[in-house]
C-alpha cells in the first residue's frame, strides 16, 4: 500500500513538473473551465439575488389579502367597504391610529429603463396610513415622505435607480398628469425598493378606480395569530377572499422567475460544460500523447497502471480546479452586488434586485468544474494505462 | 537465481503474431532459446526480423501468442499486467536506444526511479544512487539534467538507473543505436565491465557488428528465426 501511494505521488509529480512544457494546453482548459464556471455562477447568481430579495420582502407574522381565485394583485379587487372589514378582523396588531391595516391598490405605469432605454412596466402603489407600519423596515433615505391626501411620489431606491424619471425632485405622468418624486426609500433590498408609492387615496380618482382596492398588507399580532385571522377573513359570508402569510406570497411570486433562470442557467451551464468538457478530454489527451514515451518508460520499469490513471486524473483535476477557483473568482467580482431589474411574470411588473454570489454558489460551481475535470480527464487516463508499454516504447 | 540447468532464461516454442487491422504479421514463429547466466548475448538481424520483440518478451514487457517464456526458473508469459509490472522491478534493469530519461528530473533523480519500487528509505535509495553513478563514471553529474549532459553521458545515467536495483537481467536495445562511435564505445566497454567483474547477464539487441563484437554470443534473427550465422 505504501509503495503504491509513492507510486501515485511520484507519478503525479513528474506530470506536474512536465506541466510548463504543456502550458498551452493547460492553460487553455484552465480558462474553459473558468468561463463555464463564471457563466454557471453568474447565472445563478440573478436567481439567488432574486431569492434573496424574495426573502427580505415579507415578514413572518405579515399577512396578505387578495380576491379569492387571484394569482397576484393585478388580478385582484375589492371595494373599500371589504377592506374595511377585513381590516377589522382579529389578530391583526394595532397602532394609534387604528389597526395595522393597509388596503393598497397595484398599477402598472410605463417607464423608460436606463440601461435599454425600452418601456417597462412599473409597479405604483397606492398605500395607505399604516403601510409603514407593516413595512418595518422601511425607511425614507433621501428626501420626504409624501403627504397624504397630495399627488406625491416616494420611490424605491432599486426602482429610483433603474428607471429614468424617478430621480428626487423630478416627476412623472401618473394618470394624466405629473407628479413630483418627493422621496426616496429603501425597504432592506425587498421588494418594494422596485416600487413607487403614494397615497392610495389620491391613486384611486387618477386612476379612475372609485373606492376600490386590490389587496390589503397586515401585520398581525403574531405568526400565531394567522390561523386565526385566515379562517375569520375566509369564512366571513360578506368576503371572497383569500389569505396568506407574506414570507409564502413573496416566495410565490417569483417562483416561476426563478425557476425560468435557474432553468435557463443551467441548459446553459450545462452546454457550456459539455464543451469543457471536450476541451479538458483534448487537453489530458494532449498531456497523454506528449508524455508516450515518459508513461511507457516508467511502466516499463515496473510502476503499475493504477498510479498512471490516478495521475493524469489529478492533473485534469487540479487544472479544473484552478479554472474554478478562477471562474468563481470572476463571477464574484463581476457579478456579486450588481443591480438590474427584470420583468416577474406572475405580478407582469418589473422587480429590481442585486445579483449575489454566495459561499454556496461558489462552492458549487467548484464542483462543477472538479466534475468537468474528472469527466475530462477519465478517458485519456484509461488510455494512458492501457497503452501497451512495448509499442508506447517506439512511439514519441 | 539461474535455473539448476545453469540457464537463466528459457525461452520455448515462442511465436508472435501482431495485427495490423485484418493482416496478422507473423514475427516470431516456434523460436526456442536459452541463456546460461552471466553470458553477454547480442542479438542481430535486419530491420523488422523481431530482435526488439524477443527482448521485450524476456524482459516481460510484451506476451507471446504461443509458448513460454521462463527467467530465472519463473514462468512470467502467464503473469497479470500487474504481477508482471513488479517483477521486471525487481528482476529486469532496461537500457533504451533513445535513453528515455525523464526530463524533469536530474540525473541522479532519474536513476532513483526504480528504486522508488522498492521499500528502501531515502538514505539507502541515495546510497545505491551514488553506488550506480559511481559504476557508470557519473559521480560529478549528479544534479544535471539530461538536456545537460551529452548523448554518451545520458545513456551512462540509464545504465545507472538500468542496474541500481541490482537486477537479474539486463536488456539493451541498440544502446548505442543513437551515439557516436566513441561514446558507443564508453557505453560498451561499461557493459562487458558489468558483465565480465558483475557477472550480470546481458542481452544487448542491435544492428552494429562492432558493438556485438563485445558480447560472448552472437545470435541472428531472421524470419522470425534464430541462427547462429547470418542469413544472407
Amino acid at each position: 500500500m505504501i509503495n503504491w501511494l509513492t507510486q501515485i505521488v511520484s507519478v503525479t509529480k513528474f506530470s506536474l513538473q512536465s506541466l510548463p512544457e504543456r502550458k498551452g494546453a493547460a492553460l487553455s482548459a484552465i480558462f474553459g473551465i473558468a468561463g463555464v464556471v463564471a457563466v454557471l455562477v453568474g447565472v445563478l447568481s440573478i436567481a439567488q439575488g432574486i431569492r434573496l430579495m424574495v426573502q427580505n420582502s415579507g415578514e413572518p407574522e405579515n399577512a396578505i389579502v387578495l380576491r379569492s381565485g387571484s394569482d397576484s394583485e393585478m388580478m385582484s379587487g375589492f371595494s373599500g367597504q371589504q377592506a374595511e372589514i377585513v381590516s377589522e378582523a382579529p389578530g391583526i396588531a394595532r397602532w394609534e391610529q387604528g389597526a395595522m391595516a393597509s388596503p393598497e391598490l397595484f398599477v402598472i405605469i410605463n417607464l423608460p429603463k436606463r440601461s435599454t432605454g425600452t418601456d417597462a412596466n412599473v409597479p405604483l402603489r397606492g398605500v395607505s396610513l399604516a403601510a409603514f407600519e407593516v413595512r418595518s423596515n422601511l425607511e425614507i433615505t433621501q428626501g420626504r415622505m409624501f403627504q397624504w391626501g397630495l399627488a406625491e411620489l416616494v420611490v424605491g431606491a432599486g426602482a429610483s435607480r433603474e428607471f429614468t424619471g424617478l430621480e428626487l425632485g423630478s416627476s412623472i405622468e401618473v394618470g394624466g398628469e405629473q407628479w413630483p418624486v418627493v422621496g426616496i426609500f429603501e425597504a432592506g433590498g425587498g421588494i418594494a425598493e422596485g416600487e413607487i408609492w403614494a397615497d392610495a387615496a389620491v391613486v384611486q380618482p387618477a386612476y379612475r378606480r372609485g373606492n376600490s382596492y386590490q389587496s390589503v398588507y397586515t401585520k398581525l399580532t403574531s405568526t400565531d395569530a394567522y390561523s386565526e385571522f385566515k379562517d375569520a377573513l375566509t369564512t366571513d359570508p360578506r368576503l371572497n377572499v383569500k389569505v396568506a402569510q407574506a414570507t409564502e406570497f413573496y416566495s410565490e411570486q417569483s417562483t416561476l422567475l426563478r425557476s425560468i433562470i435557474i432553468g435557463l442557467g443551467s441548459i446553459i451551464a450545462g452546454l457550456m460544460g459539455l464543451g469543457a468538457i471536450f476541451g479538458a478530454l483534448n487537453t489530458m489527451y494532449t498531456a497523454v500523447s506528449a508524455r508516450t514515451r515518459e508513461i511507457a518508460t516508467l511502466r516499463a520499469l515496473g510502476f503499475k497502471s493504477g498510479p498512471v490513471v490516478i495521475s493524469v486524473l489529478f492533473e485534469s483535476l487540479l487544472l479544473a480546479l484552478v479554472g474554478g477557483l478562477i471562474g468563481g473568482g470572476l463571477a464574484y467580482v463581476a457579478f456579486d452586488g450588481f443591480r438590474a431589474a427584470t420583468i416577474n411574470f406572475q405580478s407582469f411588473s418589473q422587480i429590481a434586485f442585486a445579483f449575489d454570489v454566495n459561499a454556496t454558489l461558489l462552492k458549487n460551481g467548484i464542483l462543477y468544474a472538479a466534475l468537468i475535470g474528472l469527466v475530462g480527464g477519465l478517458f485519456p487516463a484509461l488510455r494512458a494505462a492501457r497503452m501497451p508499454v512495448a509499442a508506447a516504447l517506439r512511439e514519441g | 537465481m539461474s535455473q539448476d540447468n545453469g540457464l537463466l532464461v528459457d525461452v520455448r516454442g515462442v511465436d508472435k503474431v501482431f495485427k495490423r487491422g485484418a493482416e496478422k504479421i507473423h514475427v516470431l514463429g516456434g523460436l526456442d532459446l536459452e541463456i546460461p547466466e552471466g553470458e553477454f548475448l547480442a542479438l542481430m538481424g535486419p530491420s523488422g526480423s523481431g530482435k526488439s520483440t524477443l527482448l521485450n518478451l524476456i524482459g516481460g514487457l510484451d506476451k507471446p501468442t504461443q509458448g513460454e517464456v521462463h527467467v530465472a526458473g519463473k514462468r512470467i508469459d502467464k503473469l497479470s499486467d500487474r504481477k508482471l509490472a513488479s517483477w521486471r522491478a525487481r528482476h529486469v534493469g532496461l537500457v533504451f536506444q533513445f535513453y528515455n530519461l525523464l526530463p524533469v528530473l536530474s540525473a541522479a533523480r532519474n536513476v532513483e526511479l526504480p528504486l522508488l519500487l522498492t521499500r528502501l528509505n531515502s538514505k539507502q535509495r541515495k546510497q545505491q544512487v551514488d553506488t550506480a553513478m559511481t559504476i557508470v563514471g557519473l559521480s560529478h553529474r549528479m544534479k544535471h539534467y539530461p538536456r545537460t549532459l551529452s548523448g554518451g553521458e545520458q545513456q551512462r545515467v540509464g545504465i545507472a538507473r538500468a542496474i541500481v536495483t541490482d537486477p537479474t537481467l539486463l536488456l539493451c536495445d541498440e544502446p548505442t543505436g543513437d551515439l557516436d562511435r566513441k561514446a558507443g564505445d564508453e557505453v560498451l566497454e561499461l557493459l562487458q565491465t558489468l558483465n565480465e567483474s558483475q557477472g550480470k547477464t546481458i542481452v544487448m539487441v542491435t544492428h552494429d557488428p562492432h558493438a556485438a563484437a563485445r558480447a560472448s554470443r552472437t545470435l541472428y534473427l531472421d524470419k522470425g528465426q534464430l541462427g547462429e550465422e547470418p542469413i544472407e
